[in-house]
């Protein structure tokens, strides 16, 4: 649009007659015409031009309308009156048109502005948590819930805390069954912690009594990577010590866990087995309802009454205190709850791995 | 453990139809998981039966072989053949090809008739071959499955059978009979023979256990034999190595007599290959009581056996050919001669059972565990003898053992029993142990009544007594393990059953949530996945390399780093002192999978070992040790820091229409540490570093306001990425995590608000090119006093109508008072008093 335009309808048209202000058919023809002009406008440009010729200074209606000044006194009231009706119906026809253009107008511009939102940028990286932390986590947060607290210690541990506090004899076969990595020189006694159990002592040689503590983290074992095992890998391991504590309160704290974990259809079973730490000992199974091929037992760790020289090895009286403990494998859980079929998936670091989970477990 | 079926049955109710996999789930009950199955019958199947060679037809052939046409009579004389299998011939006669030539005319042997399979999943079919119609195969050992020798084929009379020709083969041989395999906990050791077993079985199915040893009558001796003197001078853990030595002696016996089938087959089950009469009797003895047993060439014997440990220097010829150095722990067997045998693990060479062996001299011993263990463990020689003795064997079933051995040299192998015997040592005799009323319920949450607590503990075989306040329990022989009212409440609730535990929620008292430090490392680690990074979990094992290459800053200073005593991977034998080795190894490996585009993050404990490093020793077990030497342990364990490190390479995200991608930079790197900081509210100070892992124009070292440096972030050295195959420009931190986090401020002050109005200031600086931004920032900061509410550098120039040398950098300044709306002089005199100060420090001009 340009001013040039909007001024062509004053410069080509023949100067019109200027109707007189009392003359009713005349001033209706020129609101006729301007009606006429303001319908016939298809975009605002062509309404202004319009405007400027209907209702601009050098217009029939405008100019009537300065002739009212020089009417005799008793007609001018009249003649004002015919004007202001006139010159208010092609104003008020000039908004509504206005209006309209201007909303076609706005439409327009949206519709000429749609773009195609499927194929719309990843500007921020999706970034992810590794699944073994994750459920980590989503475990913690179980235990944090009933009002335990999670205990941590060094993975670099001196022998005692990992074998001699938890009543594995020197010499004992169960403590060759561990398949431990020692370090150099092997007279420092200091191994890389084949259980989170020291982590247990830890707790009990640091905290007051009663204690309810879960010990997640990274354990190693002698063991060559293959589909099924890991020499590196994580655990989490509960210690209630309390007056009274019962085999029975374990069996109910596995199973409330459990149900968190897998829903509410999920049960635990235990059945007799061997550790040092714990006397009575137990094996662990859990019914979980959503595994793949259908509800089933699954073996997912060992669990037992702490055994009374693991409490003496922390300074407590055996006699007041009892307690029981279990431990479970994180990576295991990860295979039967989120169907992983192979070890080396979680430890490759293959970014499709983790990327999958993403936050989530 | 394996049990083979027919055994146990011997000794316990087994149902008729019950299979190996029943007995398992049976055991699991009591506390043995199911390992495996083993049936030869899944891999060998009749019709496979007794034939009787009627003829046997040298024929040569071109190839040069000779092969024996032979007829088989496979069917009792007079009786005809039933079955009605394609090939088998309805006279009861058939035509076979054989290529052995170890049997004769009338022997009896195994065939294979059409329609058997044979382990492999050979079929038997009718073929032809050398110009007959073969129907079947005469059976090598080998070929069923039984022995290794292929040789010539099995005779059944070289075995002492002579069997109705037409019978089954496979029951005959033994396989017709299964075995279960189940894992025996070091706990129980007594459950490594069938004797225990058979008594866990009756424990698990509430049935009527027969005690294998009950049915030996021990014969009453008539006089001392073999002298035994048992002189253990050092004993370990002030146990003697021996406390009980049985010895017995049977003469006159044919040691290359065969071993029955009967025996021989339950070995093969059990694990154990059948290798000659005298050997297969002390194995079997072993499998059915558990008591290991050795057994001297009586001839070969010089004078009094003597139970001693090793002196220095003395060697040792075992039975598998190798001199052995022995060492002044080991406990030896000896003669007049030295040694004879290292106790419980190997006999000697010398004084060895073989074939032209007459006179038996039987070793029925108790060893203790640890000696044996640490005997084993030092000539690396695990044996099923080694293995029960590491455990514990009944020190009562000695005794018993030889006798039973006796007996059957005495049945197999022709012998004369000598009723002399010697039985030396005292073996320890546990006291009673007292189980308080209540506690076992206690303790379980079962009410027990008293019948369910003694009459478990009795069915273990221990003898309970009801005395004031509880009862007295002696534990059985083979149950040394119970010694603790603990030990007996597990076999109480053993026997009850573990599924009747009911399940009770116990109330922990109020926590405290997560500790801070938790709080901070979840958030930061979360941060770093928000943020579009991949955590990924690396193994902690690194070459000496990687330590010195990325655990330093400066190349040369080597790298106090942790050895592995017993790594998988020599290579990579050290704890890592760094995450990024393993970060990069995952980064390449992703590159050769196809992913070029990386941003990698992992969390986790570095290793760094101090002067001090483990203690000479650890205290004993069941007991608090004092709290000096509480601190000792710790204070050798290294220094093990929550660490965190990233690694970036290629571009930040993927090209798509409207979005270009950025290719990371160091300044990304950068930014990943102060996110680790940020999200626990601490500031790092970020300045120009110095590392030899990075480039050294294009690093941070990361420190904390107090100095103390945390971190580094940048490029990674091109020169060290080249080498490492890793694409060009990428960069990396890694940050002590934890000491960000101890420098956290416990709360945060609130910082008043000023509502007057904002007075904003531009001020463009030279400077030389080396004066850091940072610097010349925190100098305008300084100048300008209190009005300055902050200062942000928004442009840096170098180049046209800047002096070679020098940089200009443009900062915001912004003023504003607390208490008034400041003039524009004096916005202007807080400017100026910066420029000065800036100009004084840093040799800055105003451009």
């Amino acid at each position: 649009m340009s001013q040039k335009t909007a001024e062509t309808p004053e410069s080509t048209t023949e100067p019109l007659a200027v109707p007189d202000p009392l003359d009713e058919a005349a001033i209706g023809a020129a609101v006729a015409n301007a009606l006429a002009a303001i319908a016939e406008a298809v975009t605002l440009d062509g309404l202004k031009a319009a405007r400027l010729a209907h209702t601009g200074e050098k217009s029939p209606l405008s100019l009537a309308n300065r002739k009212i000044g020089g009417l005799a006194k008793e007609f001018k009231a009249a003649a004002g009156k015919i004007m202001g009706a006139s010159r208010g119906r092609v104003a008020k026809a000039l908004a509504a048109r206005t209006g309209v253009l201007e909303a076609e107008d706005a439409a327009r511009i949206l519709v000429e502005e749609t773009v195609d939102v499927t194929a719309a940028p990843r500007r921020r990286r999706a970034g992810a948590r590794h699944p073994l932390s994750t459920l980590q986590d989503r475990v913690c947060d179980i235990f944090v819930g009933m009002g335990w607290e999670i205990a941590e210690g060094p993975e670099l541990e001196s022998e005692w805390f990992n074998f001699d506090a938890l009543n594995f004899a020197p010499d004992h076969p169960a403590r060759e069954m561990q398949d431990t990595f020692f370090v150099e020189p092997p007279e420092a006694h200091l191994l890389l912690r084949t259980h989170t159990s020291p982590v247990q002592v830890r707790a009990l040689l640091e905290r007051e009594l009663p204690v309810y503590v879960l010990c997640p983290g990274k354990v190693f074992r002698t063991d060559e990577l293959d589909a099924t095992h890991t020499p590196v890998f994580h655990q989490f391991e509960g210690l209630a010590i309390d007056k009274d504590l019962s085999m029975a309160d374990l069996v109910g704290t596995l199973e409330h866990f459990t149900r968190q974990m897998f829903g509410a259809e999920a049960k635990v079973r235990i059945r007799p087995n061997f550790f040092p730490f714990t006397e009575p000992s137990a094996e662990l199974d859990i019914w979980h309802p959503g595994a793949k091929g259908g509800p089933r037992w699954i073996e997912w760790g060992g669990c037992g009454m702490v055994n009374p020289n693991v409490l003496r090895a922390a300074g407590i009286d055996p006699d007041e205190y009892s307690g029981f403990a279990f431990g479970m494998g994180i990576e295991r859980a990860l295979m039967f709850r989120n169907e992983v079929a192979d070890m080396h998936d979680m430890i490759e670091g293959d970014v499709r791995f983790s990327e999958h989970f993403g936050m989530e477990i | 453990m394996r049990i083979p079926l027919t055994w146990l049955r011997e000794y316990a109710q087994v149902p008729a139809g019950a299979t190996a996999e029943d007995v398992m789930t049976d055991l699991v009950k009591v506390g043995f998981e199911e390992e495996a199955v083993h049936r030869p019958s899944d891999d060998i199947s009749g019709p496979i039966v007794v034939g009787v060679v009627l003829s046997k037809e040298p024929e040569a052939q071109s190839n040069g072989k000779t092969i024996n046409w032979c007829t088989v009579r496979v069917v009792p004389e007079g009786t005809a053949q039933i079955l009605d299998i394609e090939g088998i011939d309805p006279s009861g006669v058939q035509g076979i090809v054989c290529g052995a030539h170890n049997f004769e005319v009338g022997d009896k042997v195994v065939v294979t008739l059409p329609g058997s399979v044979l382990p492999g999943d050979f079929r038997i079919t009718p073929r032809k071959t050398y110009g007959h119609v073969s129907a079947g195969m005469i059976a090598s050992v080998r070929e069923l499955g039984i022995g290794e020798d292929h040789d010539g084929i099995l005779v059944l009379s070289t075995l002492g059978l002579d069997p109705e020709v037409g019978s089954d083969a496979l029951a005959l041989l033994g396989l017709d009979d299964e075995a279960a395999e189940i894992n025996v906990t070091p706990d129980r050791g007594y459950v490594f023979s069938i004797r225990g077993a058979a008594r866990e079985y009756a424990h698990a199915t509430d049935s009527v256990f027969t005690d294998p040893a009950a049915r030996v009558e021990v014969t009453a001796a008539t006089g001392p034999g073999q002298g035994i003197r048992l002189a253990d001078e050092a004993p370990i853990y002030g146990k003697n190595g021996c406390d009980r030595f049985v010895a017995r002696t049977v003469s006159g016996i044919n040691a290359a007599a065969p071993t029955p089938t009967w025996m021989s087959s339950r070995l093969r089950l059990a694990g154990i290959r059948s290798l000659s009469l005298p050997v297969d009797i002390s194995n079997y003895v072993m499998l059915e009581l558990g008591q290991p047993l050795h057994f001297y060439d009586a001839d070969k014997v010089a004078g009094e056996i003597v139970v001693r440990r090793a002196a220095a220097g003395e060697t040792l010829k075992t039975l598998d050919g190798k001199v052995r150095k022995l060492h002044a722990e080991d406990l030896l067997i000896t003669d007049d001669s030295g040694a004879i045998g290292v106790a419980g693990v190997m006999g000697g060479a010398s004084t060895e059972v073989n074939s032209e062996t007459v006179n038996v001299l039987i070793e029925a011993a108790h060893f203790e565990e640890v000696s044996i263990a640490r005997s084993r463990r030092r000539h690396k020689l695990p044996s099923e003898a080694s293995k029960r003795f590491e455990r514990g064997v009944d020190p009562a079933v000695a005794g018993i053992a030889a006798q039973r051995a006796v007996n059957l040299l005495v049945e197999l192998a022709g012998g004369t029993e000598d009723t002399t015997a010697t039985d030396v040592g005292t073996p320890a005799v546990a006291g009673p142990v007292f189980l308080p009323l209540g506690f076992t319920s206690a303790r379980i949450g079962i009410e027990f009544s008293q019948e369910q607590i003694i009459g478990s503990l009795r069915d273990l075989g221990a003898v309970v007594e009801k005395v004031d306040g509880g009862y007295s329990v002696t534990a059985p022989s083979w149950r040394f393990d119970l010694v603790t009212k603990e030990d007996l409440t597990e076999e109480v609730i053993r026997l009850v059953g573990y599924e009747l535990i009911p399940s009770t929620l116990p109330t922990a008292p109020p926590g405290r949530g997560y500790s801070r430090v938790q709080q901070q490392r979840r958030r930061a680690v979360q941060a770093l996945a928000d943020s579009g990074l991949t955590e990924v979990l690396a193994y902690p094992f690194v070459s000496k390399a990687s330590n010195e290459t990325f655990g330093v800053a400066t190349a040369g200073e080597t790298r106090a780093a942790v050895k592995l005593a017993n790594p998988l991977n020599e290579e990579l034998g050290f704890l890592r002192t760094s995450i990024l080795p393993g970060l990069i190894d995952i980064a390449k490996r992703n590159h050769s999978r196809g992913f070029h585009d990386l941003a990698l993050y992992e969390s986790g404990l570095v290793f760094l070992p101090s002067d001090t490093l483990g203690t000479g020793s650890i205290p004993p077990l069941g007991a608090k040790p004092s709290d000096d030497i509480l601190d000792a342990l710790d204070g050798g364990i290294p220094y093990q820091p929550l660490t965190m490190a990233a690694v970036f390479t290629g571009k930040d995200s993927p090209a798509a229409p409207g979005h270009a991608p950025r290719a990371w930079d160091w300044a990304d790197a950068v930014d990943a540490a102060r996110l680790v900081a940020d999200v626990t509210g601490v500031e790092l100070v970020v300045e120009q570093g110095s590392h030899q892992a990075f480039h050294p124009g294009r690093a941070a070292q990361l420190s904390l306001r107090s100095g103390e440096v945390v971190g580094y972030a940048g490029e990674l050295h091109p020169k060290l990425l080249a080498e490492l195959r890793m694409p060009a420009r990428s960069v990396a931190m890694e940050i002590n995590a934890e000491k960000v986090f101890e420098a956290a401020a416990d709360v945060i002050v609130a910082k008043p608000i000023s509502t007057f109005p904002l007075a904003t200031q531009d001020v463009a600086l030279v400077v030389p090119a080396d004066i850091p931004a940072q610097t010349v920032l925190e100098t305008l900061r300084e100048g300008a006093g209190e009005l300055l509410e902050d200062v942000a550098l928004f442009d840096e120039y170098q180049g046209k109508g800047i002096p070679d040398g020098r940089k200009s950098l443009a900062f915001g300044l912004r003023f504003r008072a607390m208490d008034r709306t400041l003039t524009a002089d004096e916005a202007s005199a807080a400017r100026a008093s910066a420029v000065e100060l800036a100009a004084e420090r840093c040799g800055a001009t105003q451009r």
